[in-house]
Formats: C-alpha cells, structure tokens, sequence
C-alpha cells in the first residue's frame, strides 16, 4: 500500500482508505512503545528535517520521537517568525535544505499555505506540521486514531469540536477527517470565532453546547488564546469559559463513555476544568502517545522509493 | 512470456506427514522442549509453527509459549520498493531472554528475511540460541544463513516461484512451483 | 510623414462607426477615413489591416507604473513598452509612489520623464491627500495646473468621510473626478482573500465583500451631497453594481470601473492553485455569483470602462507566503485578450461596446481628448487581431506576477500607433 502524494499536506487531499491506512499502520507502532528496545531500524540513513517557524515543544518533540524511534536521522532548525519578513525566504531556506539531501522536511509555520510553498519547490517528501489556520493533519490523524482506538470505528459517531474554529488548524484537519470517515460533526464555539461559511464542509454550528451535549461521543476542546480577547472577538476570557468552557457541570447531561479530547497545551480553567482534564473520560495524554505512533505511520508509509523497482522480498 | 501453469510438488498429506516429522526432529534433536518457544514469521510462517506448536504438545503433553513475528519494518529495502508493506503484528507475549528460539518461517529463499528477524529477537532481549525451522529451503542464499530443521529441499532457480499455500490463509494445502511471467 | 491603414474593420464607438475602411494619418493626426482610397498617389507607408480590427488607442485609466520609488519593480519607460504591447495608447497613472504624486513637482516629474522616456501617452493622477494618508487635502488646483486630470488616493480608501466630502466638494470646481478605491481598511484589516468558503477552507484571513460595498454606498451618498464627481475604481461585487446601477437611475454622477480579473477568475482559483500569490489582490477575487453581476454591469452600461489595475510586484516580493505577498498584478498585456476571450467571445458584450469601455467612455470621465478616430484628432490608432491565440508567457513589463502565465488566450493588439508613430508592430516594440 502507498499513498498518493509524496506529501502530506493536509487531510483535505486524502481519502478514506489512505486516512485508514495510515490508523491501521500506526497500531503496530504503537506496540512497540511496550518494548525494551523502543526503535526499529525502518528509516536507518533517512534525514528529517524539522523546521519550525513557530515554538512547539509538542509537536516538535513528537516528531523527533517518531523518527528516531524509525532511526532516522533528525534535525531541527527553528527559525524565529520575524525572520520570515527580514530574513531569508521560505523558498531559499528549503532549497538550502534540499542541498544537503534531507528525506524529509517537516514544517511548522505560522502562515497558511507555507507547507504548499515548500512541496512546490523540492522533491523531498514534505510534512505539514501546521501552517497558519489551515491544517494539521497529523493532529487530526492522532484524533482520530484515538477516537478509533476507543470506540471501535468512526462512522455515525456525534463528534463536537469547542473553541475557536475560526482560527484553528486542528479544527480544519479534524473536520475534513471526521467527515471522510462517515463522524456527524459539530462546531461549537461564539459566532465571532467560526468562520464564513463553514456549514459548506458538512458540519453543524452550535453556539450552546447544552442543546447537544447528551447527543456527543466525543468532545474535541481547542486551546483559546488571551490574544482574541484583545481582538474583541469576545469580551473577555471568564464570559467565555462560563459560556463555552467545559466543566463537569457542563457535562452533567453527556454520555457516561464520552470522550473528552484537548491538543495540548491547555488553558485549565478557561476552556476546560481541571477535574475534566484529568476525569476517566479524558484520553488527553494518550493522544500524546497516540501522536509519536501516528507520526512513524506517515514517515513510513511516505518512505516508499520511487516505484522503478518493485522486488519481492522473498523468504 | 506468460506465467507457467502451477505445479503440485507436495500435497495435502505429503504436508502433514512432513510437518509431523519436523515436530518429531526438533523435540530429538534438542533433547526435549523444556526451555523451547516458537516464534512465527508473518504471515505463513505464524501458521506452520502454529502447527507443529500443536504437534509437539499433543507429543510430549507440554504446553510451548509462541510468539509472532512481522519483519517488515527491519526490512532492508524500505526505500527501494515503491508500495510500502502492510506492518502486520508482532505479539512476543514472554521474555525471550536465556529461551532456546525455533524461528519458524514457510520458505527459505534469499535469508533476507532470516536477518531482519533475528535482528528484531535481539532487540526484544538475548536468547541462548536461535534456531531456523522452514517448511521448504528453496536455495539462491544471498547471505550466509542456512536451517537447522528442513521439511523438502527443493532447489529451483531465481526465475522460479515457489509458494506454500495453507489451510488458515489460502483455503488449502500444498506447495506449488511455477515460472514467472515477464 | 504619412501612414495609412488600409482594408481593416474601423469600429470607433464615438462615432457609431463600424465599417471597412482606411484610415490616414499625416503630421501625428487623422486626417481621412474613407471606404476607398487612392493608395498608389499617397507616398504613405502602409499598413494592411486585413481582417483585423482598427480602433481607437486603448486608454487605461488605472496603471501603477511604480516610477518614482520603485524603478525595481516598474519604469515609466518599460510600463509604457508594456501599454504598447497590450495596445494601449493612453495610461492614467496612479500617484501612490514613493513618494506619492500629491504635488506640482511629482505631476511635473511623471509628465517629464513620460515625454523623454514613455512610448505612449501618460496622464497623471494626483493624491486627494497628502501622502495619500487620508488627512489633509492635497494641492489639488494647483496640480491641475500641472496637468492631472483626476484625484486618487488608490491603494487606500479616504476613511474619513468629512475629508472625503471636501475632496469631492473641492474638485468640482477644476472638473476633476475623483476615483475612489473603496474598501473600509478597519473592515478589512489583515484580510487576505474574500471572506467565503475558500477563506474558510484555505485558513486565509477574509475580506468580507461589504468592506467594498460600505465605501461604494457611502461615496456615492457623499456625491448626492455635493454633486461631485465620483469614479469608482476596479469595483469586484454584485451589490457595488447593484449601488451604481441604482445612484446612476437617480441621476448621481458617479461612474465605474471594473479589472479583467474580476470577470475572468474567482476565488476558487487560489485554492486550485496551492496559494499561487498572483491570485492575491486588492480587492480580492470574489465568486461566480460576482462576476456574473460584473458582466451584467459591463452589457448594461452600469460599469462605464473596463482597467487593468497593473501593480507590478518582483517575482521575490511574491514567492514568499501568501499573507507576507503583496497584493496585485500586472494587467496591461493580457487585458485586451481576457476581454476578447471572457467577455466578447462568450457573447456578453460586443466588440463595439467593450471598445467604448476602453475608449471614449473613459476619456470622456477624464475630460481627455482621446478615444476617437475623428478627423482631426491625435492619430493614437490600435489594430487588433480578434482571432489571434496565444499562450500567455513573455511581458514587456518588468514584472511577470499574473495569473494567466500559461493559459491560452484570443485576441490581441497586432499594432499600437501613438500620435501617428508606430510603437509596436507585429507582438514587437518599435524603436526609434
């Protein structure tokens, strides 16, 4: 099996069966994380370049993970966000990169389309690690591997995504996924942060979560930022953990077995409580773990040479 | 040139009778089966050991720990093949530390795959000894790993296609050979 | 010197005239049109118009030739080699330079380098305000004396509406239009694309399309109020033609434009394009439901001219990502094809009509005496081939950021006459 691209740009340009694919393959990644030994010499000589336009500690950190434990080679460049406008271009900076025979480049950028800009220029298989408001996927992916992992499948599931949509990649990645997987998706957040027209990707918008909390499988919470404040996008941060934060009051009509799923980093106390957080419905951390696995599962299933040989590998 | 018509070379009791003899040598050969488990290779290989696993208990009335193992991802050609392989599960329920191994596969071909399991017992602990049990050796080696338990020799060319076809995979027993079509 | 164009189709749509004829030119001006000339006694230079179109030098009224500031990007030399190529004769220039044309000196500057070192007409627009910042009124009457023959400060909306109304209360008195860019900035702010789905999709920060539509309906209630004189430059949405439309039917003077990109593309086309920054402009591509009141707008008179909108921006200040890229694209070379392709070939206007839209109609809003084959006026004369196609690739510009780079156009400019002297003839510039 293969996928399509030698990119992974966003989930948009997948289809189910590669969605299915890459959740299928991660399983046996995830097994090895009980072994000893936790690496498998898969990508031996491979290089991975990480370069990150924006800090994350998370999604950084997983990656590296993710190809060593593949035991390829890893580097990390971070380049700081005001350089994007006085230093060197995105396009010279991953020419550079190519030069010195990278594998892989996997970017994190805090403008839409940067990963785009970066699959048009080299020939290196390219990663999106999230580009400004538009994609995520392997968030999205390690979403959905947990959500499978824990209800078995996805389709029919009543799936709720909180916060801010408007200005959320993980939002995007997780809507595109969910619905090419047969999930019912809500949107659930103030008006002033979902986006125009977004009911055209086949989701429902909801701004009170009550109306719909007994219907939920699984409640998706995205981080809000102080910063959107400051925007007037709502007034202030406690009238928005009282309307939209989730706390176990909130959840008082929800199904015993619904998921509570959060990205990371969380805001305790603005859009979810501490008790929810850490509540047996919570798989937050697991979604950590779930993240490295679903991660070895692209780089391996992106890894594949260039189909001029197709040897058997015979006994 | 079109593939050659498929020729039976063992059939379905030819291959029981050869898997009981197996399970017979190897309880001989290694002067009981106190410290022995058996680890299966993806995907026909789980099968055969399966079996003989089953035949040495219903023999000596113990019970033998078993293991699967999928080779894929210590595969040497990753990036030399254009369609990645499914990963399959490896499952070694015990510690494999100080255990005598059968490493069980259906056909021995070029050791590739022999290396790249081996590789993967190291990295679950340090066996005594590792042993190769393979339902048919069908030479061209392109490394030096030969079996300790053999059910047929049956050396053929590069050209030639061998395949073990199993009850609990391919709805059948037997071993066929043909040549491959351009 | 004379020339003569023979056995073309003379369509100039100031004189209703559509016919096959001749024309001579002598000492820069149109001295005859005649159905038969007498060739062989003339001793004139010819042309032969076969099958092609003559009609009178095309005008843009809305050119960013980025001289001075920005020579890197545009010249008022090699802007004016790229009007030759698209068949224009005449382009209005916009005054938000480096620095802004909202003085006598900067007028003075554009009209003398355009003479030494421009190969078509060049008319300078002049600043409502100083520097363009929206504050105080520019020198408008005495820039009209050095000869700009409208004010703008495009590129920027005049946010306020009390300064907006003394700059329309304030030109009437010199006749000068004033052509607004109207987008409400706080509306807009950090906007990147229109606001729709594709926005939504592509996680690009959206230009709602009332940011256009607040400014279009406030100038022209600003020009109720002071009976001035109101342009409204490159208009992108159904309600803006709705507006117009509807201020025209009450009498208010206020006229429009349109740019070919706004009935040739949508916003569909960033996306179809992985964020190609050639389909990043201001105002940005709207929808198919906009394009179709834009077309409607164009047959039923509401939109009066139809400009290119050329912005130069260096290949580097593009290649960068989407929301750093600067908005714009060059249009002079690929506006005469897109409106033969998208709008007389598909049937929605004719050949004579979208020939007034460059032509008389603008040269009339901005009071020139330009746009006519008239006896007795400047032999500005362009010839085009209607049935010409061509894959879009090289420009004379210094810029090459469009996005019809590789898509396959019909009709075009063969030959571009200025003031009876050939500047480009045959897809080539003439030189002297």
């Amino acid at each position: 099996m293969k996928l399509k691209q030698k990119d992974l740009l966003g989930l948009e340009y997948l289809s189910k069966e590669e969605i299915e694919l890459i959740i299928q393959t991660a399983k046996p990644f995830k097994n090895l994380f009980t072994r000893t030994v936790k690496k498998v010499p898969t990508l031996r000589g491979k290089t991975v370049v990480l370069l990150f336009y924006e800090p994350s500690t998370r999604t950084r950190t997983s990656f590296e993970l993710a190809s060593k434990r593949l035991s390829a080679d890893t580097i990390g460049i971070s380049v700081p966000a005001s350089s994007v406008v006085k230093g060197e271009s995105l396009i010279d900076t991953v020419k550079t990169i190519e030069a010195m025979k990278a594998d892989f480049v996997v970017i994190r950028h805090s403008m839409s389309g940067a990963a785009h800009i970066v699959s048009k220029t080299i020939s290196a298989s390219v990663i999106n690690a999230g580009d400004g408001m538009h994609e995520h996927p392997t968030q999205g992916l390690l979403d959905i591997f947990t959500i499978m992992e824990k209800k078995g499948n996805v389709k029919g599931l009543n799936v709720a995504i909180v916060g801010d949509i408007l200005h959320s990649r993980v939002a995007r990645s997780n809507i595109w996924g969910l619905n090419k997987l047969g999930a019912n998706v809500f949107v659930v957040g103030p008006a002033t942060l979902i986006p125009t027209e977004i009911e055209k990707l086949n989701v429902e918008v909801c701004h009170n979560i009550d109306k719909i909390i007994n219907r939920l499988d699984v409640i998706n919470i995205l981080r809000i930022q102080k910063e959107r404040q400051e925007q007037n996008l709502f007034p202030t941060l406690e009238e928005y953990s009282e309307i939209f934060g989730i706390n176990s009051y909130k959840l008082r009509n929800a199904k015993n077995d619904v998921l509570i799923m959060h990205p990371g980093p969380m805001n305790r106390g603005a859009e979810i409580s501490s008790e929810v957080a850490e509540s047996k419905n919570s798989v937050i951390t697991e979604q950590v773990t779930n993240g490295i696995a679903v991660r070895m599962s692209v780089l391996y299933l992106l890894a594949g040479g260039d189909g001029g040989k197709s040897e058997t590998f015979n006994s | 040139m079109k593939s050659t018509p498929q020729k039976v070379i063992v059939n379905s009791n030819e291959m029981s009778i050869t898997l009981r003899r197996l399970a017979h040598e190897i309880i001989e050969k290694l002067h009981g089966v106190n410290n022995l488990v058996f680890i299966g290779i993806q995907t026909r290989g789980v099968f055969i050991a399966k079996r003989i696993v089953s035949l040495i208990e219903s023999i000596t009335k113990k019970t033998i720990s078993f293991g699967t193992l999928d080779i894929t991802l210590y595969r040497d050609d990753v990036d030399r093949i254009s369609k990645q392989p499914i990963v399959k599960e490896t499952e070694i329920p015990f510690d494999i530390t100080g255990k005598d191994i059968i490493l069980v596969d259906d056909v021995l071909f070029t050791g590739r795959t022999i290396r790249a399991a081996m590789d993967e017992l190291i990295d679950f602990g340090r066996p005594k000894t590792i042993k190769l049990a393979v339902f048919i050796d069908r030479g061209c080696r392109e490394l030096p790993i030969q079996p300790d338990f053999i059910g047929l020799s049956y050396p053929i060319t590069k050209k030639d296609v061998i395949s073990v076809n199993l009850k609990e995979t391919d709805g059948k027993d037997n071993v066929v050979v043909y040549k491959k079509g351009d | 010197m004379k020339l003569l164009i023979l056995n073309g189709i003379v369509c100039d749509p100031s004189n209703k005239f559509e016919k096959k004829a001749d024309i001579l030119i002598e000492n820069g001006k149109i001295v005859n049109i005649s159905i038969k000339s007498k060739k062989r006694k003339l001793n004139a230079k010819i042309i032969d118009a076969k099958g092609k179109y003559v009609v009178p030098g095309l005008i843009d009224m809305h050119t960013h030739l980025r001289e001075p500031g920005r020579e890197d990007e545009e010249t008022i030399k090699t802007g004016t080699r790229a009007a030759a190529m698209g068949g224009f004769t005449t382009v209005c220039s916009m005054p938000n330079t480096q620095p802004v044309i909202d003085s006598v000196s900067g007028v003075k500057f554009i009209l003398t380098t355009a003479k030494n070192e421009g190969i078509v007409n060049v008319f300078p627009i002049g600043a409502i305000t100083k520097g363009s910042n929206g504050l105080e009124l520019a020198e408008i009457g005495k820039m009209k004396g050095a000869g700009i023959i409208a004010i703008s400060d495009d590129g920027k909306s005049v946010m306020n509406a009390i300064i907006m109304r003394r700059a329309l209360e304030y030109s009437k008195m010199f006749g000068l239009p004033v052509i607004s860019h109207c987008e409400d900035m706080n509306l807009s702010a950090n906007g990147e694309i229109n606001e729709g789905y594709i926005s939504t999709v592509l996680g690009l920060k959206g230009i709602p399309r009332q940011a256009e539509e607040i400014m279009v309906a406030r100038d022209i209630a600003l020009t109720e109020l002071t009976d001035g004189k109101l342009h409204i430059a490159h208009m992108s949405t159904a309600r803006s033609v709705e507006l117009v439309r509807n201020a025209k039917k009450r009498g208010i003077k206020v006229t429009a434009e349109t740019a070919p990109h706004y009935f040739s593309l949508t916003d569909e086309e960033i996306k179809n394009t992985d964020y190609n920054t050639n389909t990043k402009m201001n105002p940005p591509l709207r929808t198919i439901d906009d394009i179709n009141a834009i077309c409607k707008g164009l047959s039923d008179g509401t939109i009066d001219c139809i400009a290119s909108d050329h912005a130069p921006h260096l290949i580097e200040e593009k290649e960068q990502e989407f929301r750093v890229a600067p908005f714009g694209i060059i249009g002079l070379e690929t506006m005469l094809p897109l409106i033969i392709t998208k709008l007389v070939n598909e049937k929605v206007i004719s050949f004579r009509e979208v020939i007034a839209k460059l032509t008389c109609n603008p040269a009339k809003i901005l009071g020139l005496r330009k746009g006519t084959l008239s006896v007795g006026s400047d032999a500005d004369v362009t010839i085009i081939d209607s049935k010409q196609t061509k894959t879009i690739e090289k420009f004379e510009s210094k810029c090459k950021n469009s996005p019809f780079i590789g898509k396959e156009l019909t009709g075009f400019a063969t030959t571009t006459i200025v003031s009876g002297k050939v500047v480009m003839d045959g897809g080539k510039i003439v030189s002297d």
